[in-house]
C-alpha cells in the first residue's frame, strides 16, 4: 500500500515565496528553516535574559533586578535556551532540512506530523515568555523545577511553565518518531545503513533517546502539576511524598537531553569537517558504534546529577563508573575528527573555525564532565559555578558553536548565496573570545565556593565575575556581525552556485536552494558520502567507499 | 579544491516518485514505545514509593481483588475479540468484523464501568496518602487510554460500514486501533500485577 506524496496532493494550497515560511507547510525544507528562524528568535530572547543575569552579577549586591526577578530570569533563560533554541535547532532545523536528502527521499516519513511538531513550538514559547507578565510571576524554580521549591513558588507561573514544557516535549517526541521512521524506512532503494552520512546516525541515536526519555519527563511534570493543583503529595515531603523520586525521573530525561542537544552536533561536525579538509571521515564504523554506545550509556548515568541527594553508595559507584565510561566513545569520536583533519587540505573558513573551536571547547567541557562524575569532587563543587561553567562548555561551546558552523556551511544551500567570510571570522573571533572569557572563570569561582542561582555573592568573587560579564558582553556583540551577515547576504550576497564547497553529500547534488521535490528527476544514490582526496592507482571510486580507502591506508 | 572529483551516483531508479510505502503503523508503534515509557515512569515512581516511603500511621490503602480481576479478564477477552475483528476484515467478512468490533466496544465500556464502580467503593481518595495518589494517577492515566481506545473502535466500527472508508483492501485505521488496543491491554496486565498483586 502506498500513500500519495502530500506535497503533490494540493498544489494550489501551499503558498509560494516567503509566505510559505509562515504557513502550515509540509515541505521538510520549509519546516527546517521555520525551526531555525524561530529558534534563533528565542535565542535572542534567551541571550537578553543571560545579559540580565550577567549584569546583575557584575556587582556582588542584588541591585540591578530584585531577587525574585533574578530567579524568574534564570529559570526562563535556561528553559528557553534548552527547549526553544538548542533542541529545536540541532534536531528540528538541521535534521528536517538534511535527513530527507541524506536518505534519498523527497520528504520526511510523516510530513503532516512534522508540521504539527513545528507549530507546537511558537505557542509553547510565547506561553512561557508571557508567564513573566502573570500576576503571580513566572516560574522561579530553575529549569529543573525541583520540588519542594517548585511547590512553594507562585503556582500560576509554575503551571504555565509545565504546560509549555509538555507542549515542547510533545513536539520533540513527534519529531523523534519522524526521524526514526525516515532513517530506517524511507531510505532510497540500494542505499545501505552503513553508507549513510554520519548525521543520519546521529539523528537516529538522538531520536531513540527522545522517544525513550522525553515521555518520562512528561509523566513526571503531570505528577508535579497534580501536586500543585490538586494538592496530592507525590513530591511533597510534608504530605509523605518523596522529592528524590522527582529528581530520578527528571534526570532520566534531562541527562539524555544533553545528548539530544549534542549528538546531532556531533553528526553535523562529521559532515562539515570532511568537506573542508578534503578527506574522508576517519573511522566511519567506529563513529557509528560510538554514537550507539553513547545512546545506551546516556540512558544509565542520570543519577550523577544527584550525588548529594542521599544516594546510596552502590548507586554512586555505579553511576560514577557508567559516566566515566561515556568518555570512551566520546573520545573515539574526537580522535576521529582530529584524524579527519590530519594532513587534509583544510580550508580555514568560518565553518571550519567554528567546528575546530567546538572540538576545543567540548574537550574542555568533557574533561570537567569526567571530573564531575567522581563523587568526592562532585560533592565539593555541587551546585556551584563550576557546574555552570561545565555545562555551558558543553551546550554553548559544543552545540551552539556547531549551530554557527552549520549555518556558515549550509547557508549557501538554504538561500543560494554565500555568507561574507570577513564578517563570519569577526563573528567567530568575538564569539570564541567572549565565550571563553565568560565561562572559563566560572570554574575557578565554583571551585572557590560560589553557589549558582543566587543573585548575590561574596565580594571576594567580584573580579572574576566582572571578567565573566565582559565575556558575556562580547558574546552579545558577536551576534551583530552574524545578524548583519545573514540578513544582508539573503538579499545581496554573492551567488553561491549549486555546490560551492564541492561536496559529495546528496544535498549538494541539486540546485541551491533545492526544488520542492529535492531533485529534478531521480534521487542520486550516494554510497560514498565522504569519497574525498586523491586516490592513486588501483582504486575504482565506483566500487569502494571512503571507509575502505582509509582502512587500506592509501588515502 | 580538487575539482576532478565527481560524486558517485548511479541511475538506479528511486522509489516511486509520487509516493512511498505506508509507514504509519511503524510510526504508531514508535509512539507506543514512547507512551509505554510514560507508564514505565509511573511504575518506577510507584515501586520506589512502595520500597522507600512507609505508609503513614492510620492511613488506609486497601484494594479489593475481585473487581480488578474481572476487569482484567474483560480486557483480555476484548483483545481477543478485536483480533477476530481484524482477521475477519482482512479476509473480507466485513459484517462479521463489525460484530466483533461492537463486542470489543462493549467489553471496553464494561471495563470502564467496572473501574468507576471500583473508584466509588474504595475507602480512600486522591489526596489521602502517597499510595492512593499514585494508584489514582496510574489507573486514571490508563483509564484515559481505554476511553480513547473505545472512541477509536467506535470510529473504526463506523468507518467499516458498507461503503465506508475501511474495507478489506484499506484497513489501516482498524489495524492501528488494534495495535493500540493490544498495547493498552498489555499495560493493564503489568499495572494489575504491580498495583493489585504485589
Amino acid at each position: 500500500m502506498t500513500v500519495a506524496n502530500p506535497l503533490e496532493l494540493e498544489p494550489g494550497l501551499q503558498p509560494q515565496g516567503w509566505l510559505r515560511y509562515l504557513s502550515f507547510s509540509l515541505d521538510h525544507k520549509v519546516i527546517g528553516i521555520q525551526y531555525l528562524v524561530c529558534g534563533f528568535l528565542f535565542y535572542l530572547v534567551g541571550g537578553a535574559l543571560a545579559g540580565v543575569i550577567r549584569t546583575e552579577l557584575a556587582s556582588p549586591m542584588s541591585d540591578f533586578v530584585g531577587r525574585d526577578t533574578y530567579n524568574e530570569v534564570l529559570t526562563l533563560h535556561g528553559t528557553i535556551m534548552i527547549f526553544l533554541w538548542i533542541v529545536p535547532v540541532v534536531n528540528g532545523a538541521f535534521g528536517n532540512y538534511l535527513i530527507p536528502f541524506y536518505v534519498g527521499a523527497r520528504d520526511m516519513a510523516f510530513p503532516r506530523l512534522n508540521a504539527v511538531a513545528f507549530w507546537l513550538i511558537p505557542p509553547a514559547g510565547l506561553l512561557l515568555i508571557s508567564s513573566y507578565f502573570l500576576a503571580g510571576a513566572a516560574s522561579q524554580s530553575g529549569w529543573t523545577a525541583y520540588p519542594p521549591l517548585s511547590l512553594t513558588t507562585p503556582a500560576a507561573g509554575q503551571i504555565v511553565w509545565i504546560l509549555s514544557v509538555l507542549l515542547l516535549g510533545g513536539s520533540s517526541i513527534f519529531g523523534g518518531i519522524n526521524f526514526i521512521a525516515t532513517v530506517l524506512k524511507l531510505r532510497r532503494p540500494g542505499l545501505k545503513l552503513m553508507q549513510l552520512p554520519m548525521f543520519c546516525w546521529a539523528m537516529l541515536g538522538t531520536s531513540i533517546l527522545v522517544v525513550l526519555a522525553t515521555p518520562v519527563l512528561a509523566g513526571t511534570l503531570v505528577m508535579l502539576s497534580f501536586d500543585i493543583i490538586a494538592h496530592t503529595g507525590f513530591f511533597n515531603p510534608s504530605l509523605g511524598g518523596n522529592v528524590v523520586v522527582y529528581q530520578h525521573l527528571f534526570w532520566f530525561y534531562s541527562h539524555p537531553a544533553v545528548y539530544i542537544m549534542v549528538l546531532p552536533a556531533f553528526g553535523l561536525v562529521s559532515e562539515i569537517l570532511p568537506v573542508h579538509a578534503r578527506k574522508p571521515l576517519f573511522g566511519y564504523t567506529t563513529m557509528v558504534y560510538s554514537i550507539m554506545a553513547i545512546v545506551v550509556l546516556g540512558l544509565v548515568v542520570w543519577a550523577h546529577h544527584m550525588f548529594t541527594s542521599g544516594t546510596p553508595p552502590w548507586m554512586r559507584l555505579f553511576f560514577t563508573i557508567a559516566t566515566s565510561f561515556i568518555a570512551v566513545p566520546t573520545g573515539i569520536k574526537f580522535f576521529n575528527w582530529l584524524a579527519t583533519l590530519w594532513g587534509g587540505k583544510i580550508a580555514l573558513n568560518s565553518a571550519v573555525l567554528f567546528s575546530c573551536a567546538f572540538i576545543f571547547n567540548f574537550v574542555f567541557g568533557g574533561i570537567t564532565g569526567v571530573a564531575l562524575a567522581q563523587v568526592p569532587f562532585d560533592i565539593h563543587v555541587h551546585d556551584t559555578y563550576f557546574v555552570v561553567g561545565h555545562f555551558h562548555y558543553i551546550v554553548y561551546g559544543g552545540s551552539v558553536f556547531v549551530i554557527f558552523a552549520s549555518l556558515y556551511h549550509w547557508y549557501p544551500k538554504f538561500t543560494g548565496r554565500l555568507l561574507n567570510e570577513d564578517l563570519g571570522r569577526l563573528h567567530f573571533v568575538l564569539t570564541f573570545i567572549g565565550f571563553n572569557l565568560c565561562f572559563a572563570p566560572q570554574h575557578w569561582l565554583g571551585l572557590n565556593g560560589m553557589p549558582r542561582r543566587v543573585a548575590e555573592y561574596d565580594p571576594a568573587f567580584t573580579t572574576w565575575n566582572q571578567v565573566s560579564s565582559v565575556g558575556a558582553l562580547l558574546m552579545a556583540i558577536s551576534t551583530l556581525p552574524l545578524l548583519i551577515n545573514v540578513v544582508v547576504t539573503a538579499f545581496r550576497g554573492p551567488v553561491a552556485g549549486d555546490n560551492p564547497w564541492n561536496a559529495l553529500t546528496p544535498e549538494w547534488l541539486t540546485s541551491s536552494p533545492p526544488p520542492v521535490e529535492n531533485w529534478i528527476g531521480e534521487a542520486p544514490l550516494v554510497t560514498e558520502p565522504y569519497g574525498y582526496g586523491e586516490h592513486p592507482g588501483g582504486f575504482d571510486l565506483d566500487r569502494i567507499s571512503g571507509r575502505d580507502l582509509w582502512s587500506s591506508g592509501k588515502s | 579544491m580538487d575539482t576532478s572529483l565527481q560524486p558517485v551516483t548511479t541511475a538506479q531508479p528511486a522509489s516511486e516518485a509520487h509516493g512511498h510505502p505506508d509507514f504509519r503503523l511503524f510510526g504508531l508503534a514508535t509512539f507506543l514505545v514512547a507512551d509505554g515509557m510514560t507508564f514505565a515512569g509511573f511504575f518506577a515512581a510507584y515501586l520506589t514509593f512502595r520500597a522507600v516511603n512507609p505508609l503513614p500511621e492510620g492511613a488506609i490503602y486497601e484494594l479489593e481483588l475481585l473487581l480488578p480481576t474481572i476487569n482484567t479478564v474483560l480486557l483480555l477477552v476484548s483483545s481477543f475479540t478485536f483480533h477476530r475483528a481484524g482477521t475477519a476484515c482482512r479476509s473480507g467478512r466485513m459484517q462479521t468484523s463489525r460484530r466483533w468490533l461492537l463486542l470489543s466496544i462493549a467489553l471496553g465500556i464494561a471495563f470502564l464501568a467496572g473501574q468507576m464502580v471500583e473508584y466509588f467503593s474504595l475507602p480512600f481518595g486522591l489526596t489521602d496518602n502517597l499510595f492512593a495518589s499514585t494508584f489514582y494517577a496510574l489507573t486514571g492515566f490508563h483509564g484515559l487510554h481505554v476511553t480513547l481506545g473505545v472512541i477509536c473502535i467506535l470510529i473504526v466500527w463506523f468507518q467499516a460500514r458498507p461503503g465506508g472508508s475501511i474495507s478489506q483492501d484499506s484497513h489501516f485505521g482498524l489495524e492501528a486501533a488494534e495495535l493500540y488496543w493490544h498495547f493498552v491491554d498489555g499495560i493493564w496486565v503489568i499495572l494489575y500485577g504491580i498495583l493489585y498483586l504485589l
